[in-house]
Parts: C-alpha cells; structure tokens; sequence
C-alpha cells in the first residue's frame, strides 16, 4: 500500500490549535472508529482521517463527505486512551472547509444554515419556517430535496396535527443581544453571516 | 426538607416537538414540590447548527441564557440534553476564559458570578430529590413494567464536562424508574446515538440508527424505551423500523404514571407509537 505523505504540513498544526486536540497522539488503536455509530457513511473513517491530518493530506479531508458526517455524539473522544475529542476536531475541518471554498455535504449544510437563520431571525428555533427555508435551500440538488419528502410531509401533517408545531414564531425580546452575538461570532465570514 | 427552587430553561422543543416532554416536566414537578421559575427571554442554544458552523456562536448563544440566569443565582434546570451540554460548555468558558468572559459580559451588559448552573432535569430529580419524598407521592408503582432506560450521546458525554456516574453504563435513570416501581433491563444500547439532528437532512441514518436500539430494547424484553430527551425521542418514536412497534416515552411521563397525575392522558396521545396499551396491560392506565 501506498501512503500519500500530503504537501501541507501546518495543516496539522493548524487543525490542533483551532480545535484545541493533540492530534499526534493518535497510534490508531481504531476505538473511535469502531464506536463511530456513522462510520459506515464515511469514505475515511474517524481514525483513517486522523491519521490523514498527521501526514498533512488537507485536500482529501476537506474535500470528503466524512466531516459532514459525524453528529458530534461524542463517543470517539469518550473512549479515545489518548484523550483526543474528535467532535471539534470534526467541528474545526467543516470550519476550514467553508473558509476556504470546498463544497458541504448539500443536506447537512442546508439544514443547519437553515436552523442558524431562524436563530437570527427570532432568537429561537420556529420549526415551520426553518424547513421552509431548509427545503428551499435544497431545491438546487433535487436528490436531496425529493429525498424522503412524502414520508417527511407525512410526519409534519401528523405533528401539526397532533399540536406539536406551532405556526407562529417564538420572538425573544433581546433580539439586539441575538444579532450583536452573531455579528461577532461570525466576524463577516460566510457561514452564518449570508 | 428544603425547599427545591430553580431556574428553569425549557428548550425550544419543550413547547413543540417534545410538548408532552415539557407538559409533564410542569406537571411532576408541581406535584413533587419542585419550584421552576421559567429564564425570563432565554433564547435557542444553538443546538447541533451552532457548533457544526460557527464555534464562537456555539458558546455566545448558550452564554447568553447562562447570562440571564445570573440574577436568580439558582441552579439552571434544563431537560433538553443538546441544551444542557451547549450550556455547560458555555458556563465552563465564563470560568476559564476570561477575555471571553469580558468580551460577552460588556456585549451583553452582566456581570458573571458563577451563579446559574446547568443541570439536567435528570440529575436534579435523582440527586435533589429526597427519596422519601418521591416514595411518599407514589400511588401507582409501575409493577411489572420492564423499560429500557435509554440516555443517547450528549447527555452523559463528554464526561469531564458533564460528570455523570460512568459515560458507557450510566445508571441514575435506571435508579429513578426502579424507585417509582418500574423493572430496568439490562441492554447493550443506553448511551449510543440515534443520529440526532440528520432525521431531516439524512433521514436513512436515523432510521438505521433508531430502528438498531428499538430491537436492542426488544432483544432484552423491554415494554418500551424511556427518554430523557426531546431529539431521542421523536428521532426512535417517528423513525423505528422495527419487528414490533416500541412505545418511547419520557421519564418525565412515567413519574407521571405512578404520581397518578389525571393529564397523562394528554400526554401519551401525542406519541407517534401508542404507550397506552402496554401500560393499561399492566393496569397502570
């Protein structure tokens, strides 16, 4: 077997200053992969992809579907012997993907885009308005969009049914705390300021 | 005893999604003496999105909820998991950064005093909650009933931060369902994901995911599955494929149950898998 040794070698330095994980401590014992309950959708499982940012192979890992693919349960760092969360690492490499240009997981990404801009908007989640914004988002890759849509329809005409969304929006009152938080956590960048 | 007073942080899905999780978390508390006085203007913590996009809106969010919870200077009660450890990530920042804490004390006008912190509903009730005065409210133990106590992934994860009895095997639920008369099995699922917020975004996960503790619940002859959170719950509720359909409720519900509360009733009709015929087999209902 071949191994790629990748051209950028900050890019390990860089991924464990942001995310704050010592990323060579990893001898590949696998616990996190074996634990990954998404393991099966990644084309790089967890420990593979440490051991790619090691050898400096960023273009790999932030082109891959993997980092769009962990749901941040936690169980890779509850387990590591090393002591290494791989949720912020996870966190850190979808952060660089976006600064620098690589396309997300279309799903994934829209849904939680979606979620933020409803945040911004009333403070708090209002679940009608976030899927409206969430489908439409998702209109530009209609595999995603018809995915699963008459069983999703399905689902929100019971819960509307049962009383369990409501059509009005939540409006917290400091809605200027809401909006002076997100201009500074964003700082003008693309993800969350659009 | 002394009294129990807390501020007390809904959730945005206590009133939508987990309305039956919130109603009864009003309900049991009122009837055990347990005073919550809602977080005047809480807002959303930000939840899965915060931290898959934006670290520093990740920890602002939740900051501004553990903000407002300064004044009170009670404990924060949460019943949302995802709330709960974005909050106490966002306490344990104000601890231990701060130029952070500087930085969101002047945005936000406050000043941090330590005061307001997260705990999980859970937690509360199984340590706050003196045993005797739990026994004493119960009229209707739940004999008979074998449930699989199901805590997910943020709820005891990770462990440094939130400190519960052991992150793989916890068994504080198992305690509370066993005192109000319930039978907790043994299962190998307590503490794995049910694929959280991909429900909407890749729904095939969650049902993969779901359906695989649904049957590890039935394999250990588990009645149904108990809940201590919102996306839990309506993720195994609406997405379980499995052989025999599981009721999922919440502990909240089943303290419910055996305080003898007469709203249950509107509680359990709102589930996606009825739990009214396996409590009624038992008598319960």
């Amino acid at each position: 077997m071949t191994i790629t040794v990748g051209e950028d070698l900050t890019f390990r330095e860089i991924v464990q200053e942001r995310s704050g994980e010592d990323i060579l401590a990893c001898f590949y014992c696998q616990k996190c992969t074996a634990g990954c309950p998404t393991a099966y959708m990644m084309e790089y499982p967890p420990a593979r992809l440490l051991r790619m940012i090691q050898l400096g192979q960023k273009e790999m890992v932030l082109r891959s579907r993997t980092i769009w693919m962990c749901v941040g349960c936690e169980t890779c760092g509850t387990r590591c012997p090393n002591r290494i969360r791989l949720a912020p690492v996870m966190d850190t490499l979808r952060y660089m993907a976006l600064e620098e240009g690589y396309a997300p997981e279309p799903a994934v990404y829209a849904l939680h885009r979606s979620f933020l801009d409803s945040i911004r908007l009333w403070g708090r989640v209002h679940e009608l308005t976030m899927l409206m914004e969430y489908k439409t988002r998702t209109l530009k890759t209609p595999n995603v969009f018809f995915h699963g849509l008459t069983g999703d329809m399905k689902m929100g005409l019971d819960l509307v049914l049962k009383g369990k969304l409501s059509f009005l929006p939540e409006r917290v009152k400091g809605l200027d705390h809401i909006r002076k938080l997100y201009a500074v956590a964003t700082g003008g960048q693309r993800e969350a300021a659009e | 005893m002394t009294a129990m007073k807390y501020t007390y942080y809904p959730g945005c899905t206590s009133q939508t999604t987990a309305v039956e999780f919130g109603l009864s978390t009003d309900a049991v508390c009122d009837a055990l003496g347990i005073e919550l006085a809602e977080l005047e203007d809480w807002n959303c913590c930000g939840a899965s999105s915060a931290h898959s996009l934006n670290h520093e809106l990740s920890l602002a969010l939740p900051g501004r909820n553990v903000a407002l919870a300064q004044e009170a200077g009670r404990d924060m009660v949460i019943p949302c998991p995802a709330c709960y450890q974005h909050s106490l990530m966002a306490d344990n920042r104000f601890r231990e950064d701060a130029a952070w804490r500087q930085k969101m004390e002047g945005l936000l006008d406050f000043q941090y005093r330590g005061e307001g912190r997260p705990r999980h509903l859970l937690e509360v009730m199984a340590t706050d909650l003196p045993s005797d005065v739990l026994a004493a409210k119960v009229i209707r133990p739940l004999t008979g009933l074998k449930v699989a106590c199901y805590y997910g992934c943020v709820l005891v994860r990770p462990p440094e931060l939130t400190g519960w009895d052991d992150p793989e095997y916890p068994m504080t639920m198992d305690r509370l369902m066993a005192a109000i008369g319930a039978e907790p099995v043994d299962w190998s699922y307590k503490v794995d994901c049910c694929g959280a917020s991909m429900t909407l975004s890749l729904s095939d996960v969650v049902v993969e995911l779901s359906t695989k503790i649904v049957e590890g619940a039935l394999e250990a002859g588990a009645d149904c599955i108990v809940s201590a959170c919102g996306m839990c719950q309506i993720n195994l509720d609406t997405r379980q494929v499995a052989s025999r359909p599981v009721p999922i409720l919440y502990f909240t519900e089943l303290m419910g149950v055996a305080l003898g509360l007469p709203e249950v009733d509107k509680w359990l009709r709102k589930h996606t898998v009825d739990p009214r015929p396996v409590l009624k087999s038992y008598g319960l209902l």
